[in-house]
């Protein structure tokens, strides 16, 4: 069985801050971590290949940084990484960067045929969950979407079958292979490398792919080109702030202190007893 | 794990990189292993950095190296309440390359390092804590890390892992460390413009000024506080010993607040904002405080040896010196192929004696208890100096005479022309 698991180097969006004076988002600096969302199916993908054998490819597009994460996901037990990297790829939006992934998915394909192909649910800083499913669409693969669980993996007659969260319940359903997984939120924990991978991810020799290698052949697809996508502004949100009241009192007593703010809120919400009533009703 | 290393370094700090550095440009098989998420993210300095220890190492730092801005000027300021007098050296001999001293900010700096050092062969693993130094019988042949399958075994261990060193501790190398030894140092770091920076401290672009202070901001605690001037940020900061942290019961963070409202400060901070906020301890027991250096198949450089010089604020620079001479001793036996023993890593307490490194610290070593025993140096003497800078300035039709008599008289009031005497002297031993 050989997996496919698709990730992104995203800015630690916790650490990002805005640039006091020149108001833009400064990502320098800011330490890149694998999106979050990409280590759920990683560990998925692990566990999977735990269980049934076979080979995980991990794959990323982005600058040389990438490396990064392509080598931390080696650590945890990945076999194989590829960075694909191009100043042809600079400027892509969902629609090309699906179009470059689903060639180089193509391409390890053709050289160990690909059985699950994995995506995070979507990335912490596009946000915009579109390249999973855009890739599923390009490749023709079954589109598996926020899946909770995969309770049986059938390689003999080619199936698996899956939980996946959807509106009001739980979906029980059962396709047939190549299909593209997106895995929920908080399924798994990411596992501890063990020190052995920790020094196999050091002295990986990472494969990059520039276009030509990832098979694609039409420029007018990926970058500035190849995204119709139009940014017209980017801006930050202004918090709305009510200030805070310090209720006080002159007594300092805890008992007296709660009489009083229950005075305020009974002066500034009148009806709150028969609202309390009601609800209680 | 069977792999075995000629070297392990614990910790890629500035000593870590130095020794991991010399180690594998020379060809030894070296593997480093760093807590942190990558080189750099735990640590804490001003920063200053020097340029002579590292232009040993690494001779043409200056091309790649994220160096903020070089020093052209230090001021000492000796400040009372709402006061300060001070001192200030420029030359332009400091804008002549190559550059001296330089201002870096500690997360990019050791990430650069770091990249050299897995440059020149060495095999780094991030993220990842040795526990333990694995003994067979009182010789250290490896470590033993917090990982899964993580025990990794080498001829000779380099303990870089930075003050309050626990594996030196558990393996009995290291007595416990006393609160009077070591200093906390807090610091923050505010944006400002570029240019801003450069009008506000009178200084071209690309150079840095550096405040050194004393005196009543550490309200009679040992220990002194600094600013300095990185390209689009200031650094502030204040350490003091933590002995006097704990009686005084204030905390560091109080301190450094109260320190950015002095009249004197707060306008050079103004309009900036908060970028980071760190804290982390200094060992400042000296020479009196330093454990056993080297045994068995082990090391011990910078900050875990107690390798900081508080009086001229040097650390890193020592560091990365103790880093290259434990290195070179191990280059030295290797080519000889002699064993890492106790005895024959003696070569590196040799160069250590031998270099400035041991001489200063030796020079300084009574300088903790002086300033312990006598707490006027950060409370009687600044306001005394402040207050006969403002008594001589002042224009009010009393004769110049006169004002020096109530100078001297208000410094004997304080403090017993004997006791004035008696620290002069002892200053004068101290950096003798
Ligand atoms: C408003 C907006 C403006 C943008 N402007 C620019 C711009 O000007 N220049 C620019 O370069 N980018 C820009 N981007 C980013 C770029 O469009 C996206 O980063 C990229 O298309 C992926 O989309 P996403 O981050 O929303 O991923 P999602 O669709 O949310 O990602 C889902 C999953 O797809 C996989 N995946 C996504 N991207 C990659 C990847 N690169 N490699 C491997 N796997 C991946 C991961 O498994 C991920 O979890 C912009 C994005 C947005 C939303
Ligand atoms: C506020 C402040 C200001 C300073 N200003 C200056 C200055 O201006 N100029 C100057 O020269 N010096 C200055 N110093 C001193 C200087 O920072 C230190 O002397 C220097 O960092 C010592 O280097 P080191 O490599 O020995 O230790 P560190 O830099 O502390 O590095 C130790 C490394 O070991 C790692 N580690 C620890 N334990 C383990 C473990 N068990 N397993 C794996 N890894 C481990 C840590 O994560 C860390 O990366 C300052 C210090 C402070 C706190």
């Amino acid at each position: 069985m050989h997996i496919v698991v698709c990730i992104k180097q995203v800015p630690d969006s916790a650490q990002i801050r805005v640039h006091p004076v020149t108001n833009t988002i400064m990502r320098q600096g800011v330490p890149a971590i694998v999106n979050p969302y990409d280590l759920f199916s990683l560990e998925e993908a692990l566990r999977l290949k735990d269980e049934y054998g076979g080979r995980v490819t991990v794959l990323s597009m982005g600058p040389p940084q990438a490396e990064a994460a392509l080598r931390k996901a080696i650590s945890f037990g990945a076999d194989d990484a590829i960075l694909v990297t191009d100043r042809a790829f600079a400027g892509s939006d969902t629609l090309a960067t699906s179009f470059a992934l689903a060639s180089a998915i193509q391409k390890i394909h053709e050289d160990m045929p690909v059985d699950i192909v994995f995506a995070g649910k979507q990335t912490i800083d596009g946000d915009t969950a579109q390249v999973g499913p855009g890739i599923a669409k390009r490749m023709d693969l079954q589109l598996l979407t926020y899946v909770s669980s995969i309770t049986d993996l059938d390689l003999e007659n080619r199936e698996i079958t899956l939980h996946r969260r959807a509106e009001g319940g739980v979906q029980v359903l059962k396709t047939s292979l190549p299909c593209l997984i997106t895995m929920l939120e908080g399924t798994n924990e990411m596992r501890f490398a063990t020190l052995p991978n920790m020094f196999r991810a050091a002295r990986y020799p990472l494969k990059q792919w520039d276009k030509d290698a990832a098979g694609i052949t039409d420029v007018s697809k990926i970058g500035l080109k190849g995204s119709p996508t139009i940014v017209s502004k980017v801006f930050a949100p202004q918090p709305k702030t009510i200030p805070a009241e310090i209720i006080d009192c002159e007594s300092k007593q805890p008992k007296d202190l709660a009489v009083t703010l229950l005075a305020k809120m009974f002066t500034k919400f009148p009806n709150l007893h028969e609202d309390i009533a009601k609800a209680n009703a | 794990m069977d792999e075995k290393f000629d070297a392990i370094v614990i910790g890629a700090g500035p000593s870590g990189n130095a020794a991991a550095y010399t180690m594998a440009k020379a060809g030894l098989k070296v593997l480093q292993i760093e807590r942190g998420e990558y080189p750099g993210s735990k640590n804490v300095q001003g920063a200053i950095l020097y340029s002579k220890a590292l232009e040993e190492i690494i001779p043409d730092f200056r091309e790649d190296a994220p160096l903020e801005r070089h020093l052209i000027e230090q001021q000492m300021w000796v400040l009372d309440d709402e006061s300060y007098i001070g001192t200030t050296y420029r030359s332009a001999e400091f804008n002549q390359e190559p550059y001296n001293r330089y201002t870096i900010i500690r997360a990019q700096f050791d990430k650069w390092f770091s990249k050299r050092v897995q440059e020149a062969g060495a095999l780094l693993v991030c993220e990842t804590t040795v526990t333990n130094l694995l003994m067979d019988g009182n010789r250290v042949i490896g470590v033993q890390t917090d990982r899964e399958n993580g025990a990794i075994y080498a001829d000779v261990v380099v303990l870089a892992d930075g003050v309050n060193s626990l594996l030196a501790k558990k393996a009995g190398f290291h007595a416990e460390l006393e609160p009077k030894d070591v200093a906390l140092a807090v610091k923050e770091i505010h944006f400002l413009p570029e240019e801003t920076i450069q009008s506000r401290f009178n200084i071209g672009e690309g150079e840095g000024v550096v405040i050194e202070m004393a005196g009543k901001i550490t309200q009679g605690m040992m220990g002194t506080g600094f600013l300095y001037t990185n390209k689009d940020s200031l650094t502030i900061g204040v350490g003091c010993m933590l002995s006097d942290f704990k009686q005084q019961k204030i905390t560091p963070y109080e301190l450094l607040e109260k320190m950015k409202a002095h009249p004197a400060i707060k306008p050079l901070l103004a309009g900036g904002e908060m970028k980071e906020y760190t804290a982390h301890l200094i060992p400042e027991g000296g020479y009196k405080a330093m454990p056993k250096l080297f045994g068995e198949g082990w090391m011990i450089v910078g900050d875990a040896g107690m390798f900081v010089n508080a009086v001229h604020r040097e650390g890193s620079n020592l560091a990365m010196t103790t880093g290259r001479y434990a290195a070179e001793a191990v280059i030295d036996l290797k080519e000889k192929k002699l064993p890492m023993t106790a005895a024959n890593l003696a070569r590196y307490q040799g160069r250590l004696e031998d270099s400035f490194v041991m001489k200063d610290m030796k020079k300084y070593k009574n300088m903790p208890e002086i300033f312990h025993k006598n707490n006027h140096f950060f409370t009687t003497y600044p306001e005394l100096l402040n207050r006969a800078a403002h008594t001589m300035l002042t224009v009010d039709g009393v004769d110049k005479k006169s004002k020096e008599r109530e100078i001297r008289k208000s410094f004997k009031q304080r403090r017993s022309l004997f006791g004035l005497m008696g620290d002069a002297f002892k200053m004068w031993r101290a950096f003798e």
